[in-house]
């Protein structure tokens, strides 16, 4: 893909040379590799720019730009390898890293497991650079707020609090074993929470893509806003199994946390939940109800994931879960190697959970007690022989009685596995991509009805 | 809240940058020591020159305050396992930051270019976010006063610079742990690290302050994993040295090689340990896992910026709000419980000479004699509460928690380190267990989670320990407590003395957005809690 045009336009950056096109990325990376005296030298270059701006009390508090890059070497004799990171970009800046990394390298103990660089790859076209957002300069991020601050003041009774971050920037890798790899993207995220000044009542809403055009402000707004109102006074109700109708963003929440048990490595050696009982792993076990497809792609229109990982592998849709069967786990080079198989780790970053056909009005009309919840919060694992977490429900969770949402309820503190949770999948609506993970990265998931929901008890908390 | 996003990315290794100096292994490592008694270095005089560069431009360009941090921020990482090294990581990063208030509203521009011209193209970067989102009169930021510190310098006591060590050294010690604790029978996997952060900050401000500071702060994660042979079940023991503000020497100190085998040991024992029966039980809670209770459900909710709503969007709000409410009023625990702030505790994790607004931190209560005495505070906060101070003959002075944890973000409050004082009775961690009829004792710190008002949370813990009529009797699994805040910490009945103290740590405690990772130390003594819902965490579907 050849530069677009808004790298070389200056008018938005601290530094414009934190924004490399692909040719001076590639020309910058040859003559770090070009200063190695160590028998490899892998080098990552990253940089660009990020403009945000925050606010909450219904008035912005702190804002910044910031512009920054660095280069990343990698050196090896043979088995001995280190890392250095430097954002010096001066001739001698950069020498000091590669002779450092090199310095160091030669002292550190061999790694038995360390594996060669890779030749020249194959990688898929992945267009995630927009110009709206490259573009975009202080006073269209303080309009986007005031969207929100303007209308929670208007209506007197309600506190918005909100970031709002965008901006562009590059990664590139290159070797001496001739590999290269570049790939700009720009990102733009938004979340909205709005709160009831008598303080009973909370709503969330976000939205994330890499076009800025994309983003609809007034219906993040909106929706923040029903959420804070519908969600005031809420009631307590018995901690316990419930079936539960998980909005998108809860589902990303809570299944996300998958990814990190994926690792192959993990269940051969007897310590993950996808280890077998007996010696080897679950591949081709049936681990979850058969309506469940779990993948990463970066080329999937609603991820636009960089399309390799941090050694220069390329990343190709991998399926996790199919029709409810753990297809594979992620297996870096030296495990695939030592398994015999192929690598494909380092794409679970984008990760999109296949959606289905039922409206979240459908789910609510066949549930005759049940809690709908919009987002989980301060999820930490519990037990990873089952991959149990535990957190909490968010910024509007409401009871459902006969076919309808009812009244508000109290949070709920959950201990509860994805894994349990996808065996008790009763319907899927549409995917979405959700904005407000903690983990971050480019998610595209469901609503979901599950039944027998873990909660273990109540919060005061709005 | 700690943050697992800033944990991976830190843990990655690819989150930081920049390069200025050499900094280069060097075979005659000890000659780096420091001598504490020695006079500490001034500022560079090229560094101060490019702050005054940002200052006068933030000053022609209508700013009313500003302030410039140039950091340089490194970090060393050397990770095994088993018996081999993984990798070898170090990381440099160097830059400028650029504060500045135009009518009353904050702009921030960052950037590692440091010639003159990149660090005035910061500075207009923050004086156009300033007036792009210029606030209304009634909203402006009004700073509380600081007396201004011409020429302030700090160094982190520390007798060996962790950059001098050679990598030799380091992985030696770490796999010779390791090795220690492949010794026991059933432990399959040991991974340990070392990570050692160093910070060169440079701060002025537009009223005359000038800092440098050195902050040096070491760690050494280390986990040992039993397997059953049949792949039945895994236990871990992990977190068994808290990280701290000190030099090389703390690991060393620490005797990783020879304590190894027995932290093996005890993931072994995990794996025989017997379920947790649910119900309630009194706990004696260790300082090694007491620290985590009390950052969650005591540092967090006690930041003025959270009980004010500030970070609504991301970590949440506070219970203890609002502040007119809770001031002087609020029993949060028994008469005997007093927590402190500061930044001055030798070994914490956050303490330093000045904070990120320019001040001098103080110590001060924030609970005393269990009732609500005072929030965490930067400069634009301590106004807020200048009725409560005032009612207490204080002054209206900020307790110098204002932080940034690199040079391209924007500094605001973050926590001291926030303790629990010892009792004034001389009991130990044995005592309160021999005090105790049917219990659990608990060491280290695990699982955690805790809700955006920090009202509701659910703690795991390394290892957990059945306390019948005043006596260990065996060792349980799968053990989790969920607590309500307030009710919890007014079931505290029994805590240990001042031999008792010790510090937990965390350098990855993350908060605001962009999202931002502090050091935190949190100094506790046991402490015993009456009547408290633990739950068994075991589930097979």
């Amino acid at each position: 893909m050849s530069a677009p045009k808004s790298l070389f336009d200056e008018r938005s950056r601290i530094s414009p040379s934190d924004m490399m096109s692909r040719g001076e990325a590639q020309a910058f990376l040859e003559r770090v590799v070009k200063l190695s005296r160590a028998d490899t030298i892998g080098a990552h270059l990253g940089g660009g720019y990020n403009g945000n701006i925050r606010f909450a009390a219904n008035r912005i508090t702190t804002s910044g730009g910031v512009s920054n890059s660095q280069l990343v070497v990698q050196s090896g004799y043979g088995p001995k390898h280190a890392v250095v990171t430097t954002g010096d970009f001066t001739p001698e800046g950069i020498e000091r890293a590669v002779r450092q990394s090199e310095a160091i390298a030669k002292l550190a103990p061999d790694d038995p497991e360390s594996m060669p660089l890779l030749p020249p790859q194959q990688y898929n076209d992945v267009n995630a650079y927009f110009e709206s957002t490259a573009n975009l300069r202080p006073a269209d991020r303080a309009t986007a707020a005031h969207t929100a601050i303007d209308a929670a003041k208007s209506a007197g009774d309600l506190a918005a609090a909100g970031f709002l971050i965008a901006g562009s920037g590059y990664n590139a890798i290159a070797s001496n074993t001739g590999m290269y790899a570049y790939f700009p993207a720009t990102t733009a995220n938004y979340q909205l929470t709005v709160r009831t000044n008598d303080g009973t009542g909370s709503g969330w809403a976000a939205a994330d893509h890499p076009d800025w055009t994309q983003i609809d402000f007034k219906a993040v707004s909106d929706r923040a806003i029903q959420k804070a109102r519908a969600s005031r006074n809420p009631v307590a109700v018995e901690p316990g199994r419930y079936t539960v109708i998980l909005e998108p963003q809860a589902v990303a929440d809570l299944v996300q946390l998958l990814a990190f048990s994926l690792d192959a490595r993990s269940a051969d050696e007897g310590r993950s939940a996808f280890s077998r009982q007996g010696g080897g792993t679950k591949i081709g076990e049936k681990i979850v109800d058969s309506k469940v497809t779990l993948f990463s792609d970066p080329t999937d229109p609603q991820l636009l994931g960089q399309p390799w990982n941090g050694e220069g592998l390329p990343l190709n849709r991998e399926v996790w879960i199919e029709n409810g069967v753990l297809k594979q786990l992620a297996y870096s080079r030296f495990w695939a190697q030592k398994k015999n198989t192929r690598p494909n780790n380092g794409g679970l970053g984008a990760v999109k959970l296949m959606g289905g056909d039922a409206t979240t009005d459908d789910m609510i009309a066949s549930v005759p007690r049940g809690i709908l919840v919009t987002r989980l919060w301060y999820l930490r694992e519990v037990d990873p022989r089952t991959v149990l977490y535990t957190g909490l429900t968010r910024d509007g969770t409401f009871l459902i009685e006969n076919g309808k949402v009812t009244k508000a309820v109290k949070n709920l503190r959950f201990n509860e596995s994805p894994l349990f949770m996808l065996n008790n999948l009763e319907l899927i609506g549409r995917a979405v991509r959700v904005a407000g993970t903690e983990a971050g990265g480019n998610v595209v998931f469901p609503t979901l009805k599950v039944k027998d929901f873990n909660f273990t008890s109540l919060s005061d908390a709005v | 809240m700690t943050n697992r996003r800033d944990f991976l990315k830190a843990g990655a290794a690819a989150g930081a940058m920049a390069l200025a100096a050499p900094a280069l292994i060097r075979a005659d490592a000890y000659a780096q020591r420091i001598d504490p008694s020695r006079e500490l270095p001034a500022m560079d005089p090229a560094t101060k020159e490019l702050l005054v560069e940002a200052l006068n431009a933030a000053r022609m360009g209508g700013a009313s305050f500003a302030d410039a941090r140039i950091g340089r921020y490194r970090n060393n990482f050397v990770i095994t396992r088993e018996k081999q090294i993984v990798n070898v990581v170090d990381t440099d990063t160097l830059g400028v930051g650029v504060r500045v208030l135009v009518n009353g509203t904050w702009g921030f521009g960052a950037t590692r270019d440091l010639s003159k011209a990149g660090v005035v193209a910061a500075t207009k970067e923050a004086l156009a976010i300033a007036k792009a989102n210029a606030l209304p009169v009634a909203d402006r930021v009004h700073l509380a006063a600081a007396p201004p510190t011409p020429d302030g310098r700090y160094v982190t006591p520390h007798r060996i610079d962790p950059f001098t060590v050679p990598i030799e050294e380091k992985a030696d010690l770490l796999i010779r742990a390791n090795t220690e604790a492949m010794k026991v029978n059933g432990v399959k996997f040991v991974n340990s690290n070392m990570f050692f952060v160093k910070e060169e900050k440079n701060y002025a401000n537009t009223e005359g302050t000038f800092t440098t500071q050195t902050v040096i702060r070491s760690w050494l994660p280390f986990a040992a994993t039993a397997v059953k042979p049949d792949f039945s079940d895994f236990q871990t023991r992990t977190n068994v040295i808290q990280p701290m503000a000190r030099g090389y020497e703390y690991l060393t100190e620490s005797k990783p090689v020879e304590n190894a085998q027995r932290w093996g040991e005890e993931a072994a024992a995990k794996l025989a340990a017997k379920p947790v029966e649910v119900g309630r039980y009194d706990l004696v809670l260790h300082p090694s896992h007491l620290w985590l209770t009390i950052h969650e459900s005591i540092a967090h909710p006690t930041e003025l910026d959270r009980a004010m709503g500030y970070e609504a969007n991301y970590a949440g709000t506070s219970f203890l709000a609002p502040p007119r409410e809770k001031l002087g009023k609020f029993r949060y625990g028994p008469k005997f419980m007093n927590i402190q702030g500061d930044r001055e505790q030798e070994g914490g994790c956050s303490t330093i000479g000045w904070d990120d607004d320019g001040v001098k931190p103080d110590k001060f209560l924030i609970i005393k004699e269990g009732i609500v005495n005072d929030y965490q505070t930067t400069r634009e906060q301590a106004p807020m509460l200048d009725w409560w101070y005032d009612s207490q003959k204080r002054p209206v002075r900020s307790h110098g928690c204002c932080h940034s944890d690199s040079w391209n973000d924007v500094a605001f409050q973050r926590m001291p380190n926030v303790s629990l004082l010892p009792g004034d009775k001389d009991l130990s961690y044995d005592d309160l267990i021999a005090a105790t009829d049917k219990g659990i004792a608990i060491i280290g710190d695990g699982s955690f989670s805790i809700d955006q008002q920090r009202y509701n949370a659910q703690f795991g813990g390394q290892l957990f320990y059945e306390i019948k009529s005043g006596k260990i009797v065996g060792q349980l699994k799968d053990v989790a407590y969920q607590m309500r805040t307030p009710d919890f910490w007014n079931a505290m009945d029994m805590i240990g003395g001042k031999k008792s103290y010790e510090m937990g740590a965390s350098f990855f405690d993350g908060k605001g957005q962009p999202g931002q990772v502090n050091a935190v130390s949190h100094g506790c003594v046991p402490s015993r809690f009456r009547n408290i819902n633990v739950i068994n965490t075991g589930r097979k579907a």
